[in-house]
């Protein structure tokens, strides 16, 4: 009711010129749809989103996986910081971003304090380009570092101890036994990874809203955040259903290529 | 922390030689800085909400509060109805997540047990909602809520949530790893569905339950961009909702204040996290697992 409902309505709001509370709505067929490829801010929005993705998913991935494969050494203390990395992941994301722009305030933040200890100068985190989507980039990965770690960890020890120890017998070091087997054998946990942190990462939204509002000059807008600023902001209801929809095709042809390429690489035990 | 490692109990089985000569410092180390990198902000927050504005504000930066102040706190009260929020918040969450459990078992129970026609394609037609963003559902969303005239009511910013995929799915997996012969039996017995389901099925299901409850409670809790939308009345806003306000009244330019806010909607989710970690990382994790 609440989703397959305005699936299909949203693709007929999409060809409509209708503006938000009016109640005059006047079909226009495609015009949003070539509005918004033809516009000069589409090109920006669309590297935007894709800088973010590729930052967040992958950034994610990797230290995630490394985090777990320290976790997963079994020293003491770990429980500790698996709880701690994990933390944050289930905080609200406006109240995450509200103290990171405290964090990174030029001025008064501990960042740039930081930074100062070191002998350099931090930028104006906020105003400079590309400093303030790589502060929400950073904030994310903070955010779902912990939850990446837990996943690939629960893939880990599923990696049977004998093939590793196997494989040290044989003389392979820690780099070789990852890349031959420890990685291998955790393709479908990557792949799982990989589907859901696009998915969320797509559709970003409250660090953003509490951090940078997509600006400055559009900067850190993302399809998703566009699709708020067009329907809840100027209230082009029409327009933002077309950027709605063109999101959504993006989404379900990434997630077929992905089924279909990786699905085969993939090993099932 | 060398030491520690080395006078550390034997482990049972030996481990391969290479791994055993070298104590695991760069281990620790890493360990460390995750710990830190991670956790530092988060004691940073709170450290900073009890400070005075001066020590906020200090050049250069003052890292430890002189003295933990409240005042941060009154003030954040005195700009937004914080008792309210906090009202808000929990009934919506309770509710919420009560319902959506609910739900989830009713559904998934008629998916697994129930013979009704095309049981197949009505299960894929709830796991397709997992794959739907929220991006293509607001609009026509929020143009519906508003023609029920349902703007700034707890029903406008609870039912359109209802749906819940993810605890149908959930329940659905664990549904189908139950003994049948029971329920077969309690069926001879002349129990309904709703005998079946409360005392058979929901005994046995309590750890997915408990799992999805608090999945559920730290969605709803945490739910920010559907409120904000349909929220227009101050009595009405949420604690991530009311943390916007704050961050609109008092800008850029009172951080205290607003990293109270802050504390206030994170903590009580903190504290939910710590208590009951494993059922929660059980939960959030299970998605992985199954799939």
């Amino acid at each position: 009711m609440f989703t397959y409902r305005p699936l299909v309505q949203s693709l007929y709001l999409s060809t409509l010129q209708w503006n938000l509370g009016s109640p005059v709505a006047r079909p226009i067929g495609l015009g949003n749809y070539v509005e918004w490829f033809t516009a000069p801010s589409t090109p920006r929005v669309l590297t935007t989103t894709l800088v973010f993705g590729v930052a967040t998913v992958g950034g994610a991935m990797v230290l995630g996986l490394a985090t777990a494969l320290l976790l997963n050494r079994g020293l003491r203390g770990t429980a500790l910081v698996r709880t701690v990395a994990f933390a944050p992941y289930v905080l609200s994301g406006f109240a995450v971003g509200v103290l990171w722009l405290f964090i990174f305030d030029p001025r008064y933040g501990a960042m740039n304090a930081l930074l100062r200890g070191i002998g350099l100068d931090g930028p104006h985190w906020y105003n400079d380009r590309p400093w303030p989507l790589v502060m929400i980039i950073v904030v994310y990965l903070w955010k779902n570092l912990g939850y990446v770690a837990l996943i690939y960890l629960a893939g880990l020890q599923a990696v049977p101890r004998d093939l590793t120890d196997a494989a040290a017998l044989d003389g392979a070091g820690p780099v070789r036994t990852l890349r031959s087997i420890v990685l291998p054998l955790l393709t479908p946990t990557s792949f799982f990874l990989l589907l859901t942190l696009l998915m969320s990462s797509l559709q970003a939204f409250d660090v953003i809203q509490a951090m940078t509002q997509g600006g400055p000059l559009s900067s850190t807008t993302t399809l998703m955040y566009q699709v708020y600023v067009e329907g809840f902001v100027t209230q082009r209801a029409g327009y933002a259903s077309a950027v709605a929809t063109v999101l959504f095709v993006l989404l379900v042809a990434m997630t077929a290529l992905q089924m279909r390429f990786l699905e085969r690489k993939v090993h099932y035990s | 922390m060398t030491t520690t490692t080395l006078t550390a109990p034997p482990r049972p089985h030996p481990r391969p030689a290479r791994e055993r000569r070298r104590p695991p410092v760069l281990g620790y180390v890493g360990l460390a800085a995750v710990a830190l990198l991670v956790g530092a902000p988060l004691v940073w927050l709170l450290l900073a909400s009890l400070k005075t504005p001066a020590e906020t504000y200090a050049v250069p930066l003052q890292w430890l509060p002189s003295t933990l102040t409240p005042d941060n706190y009154v003030a954040a009260g005195d700009t937004v109805p914080l008792g309210r929020m906090f009202l808000n918040s929990t009934l919506l969450t309770v509710l919420g997540a009560g319902l959506k459990v609910a739900l989830g078992l009713a559904c998934a129970y008629a998916l697994v047990f129930l013979d009704i026609p095309l049981r197949r394609f009505f299960f894929y037609l709830v796991v397709g909602t997992l794959m739907i963003p929220s991006q293509i559902t607001i609009i026509p969303n929020f143009t519906l809520v508003a023609e029920l005239g349902w703007l700034d009511t707890y029903q406008g910013i609870l039912v359109p949530g209802l749906a819940s995929a993810f605890g149908t799915f959930l329940f659905r997996q664990h549904f189908l790893t139950l003994p049948t012969a029971i329920l077969e039996a309690a069926h001879l017995d002349g129990a309904g569905h709703w005998r079946r389901l409360w005392l058979f099925v929901v005994p046995l299901s309590w750890p997915t339950i408990a799992a999805v409850t608090l999945v559920s409670v730290v969605a709803e809790w945490n739910d920010y961009l559907w409120p904000l939308l349909v929220v227009e009345r101050a009595e009405m806003l949420t604690l991530p909702v009311g943390l916007t306000w704050l961050q609109n009244i008092e800008g850029l330019s009172n951080w205290g204040v607003l990293l109270a806010g802050a504390v206030l909607v994170t903590l009580p989710v903190l504290i939910v996290f710590l208590v009951l970690q494993r059922r929660l990382v059980q939960g959030l994790v299970a998605g992985a697992v199954t799939g």
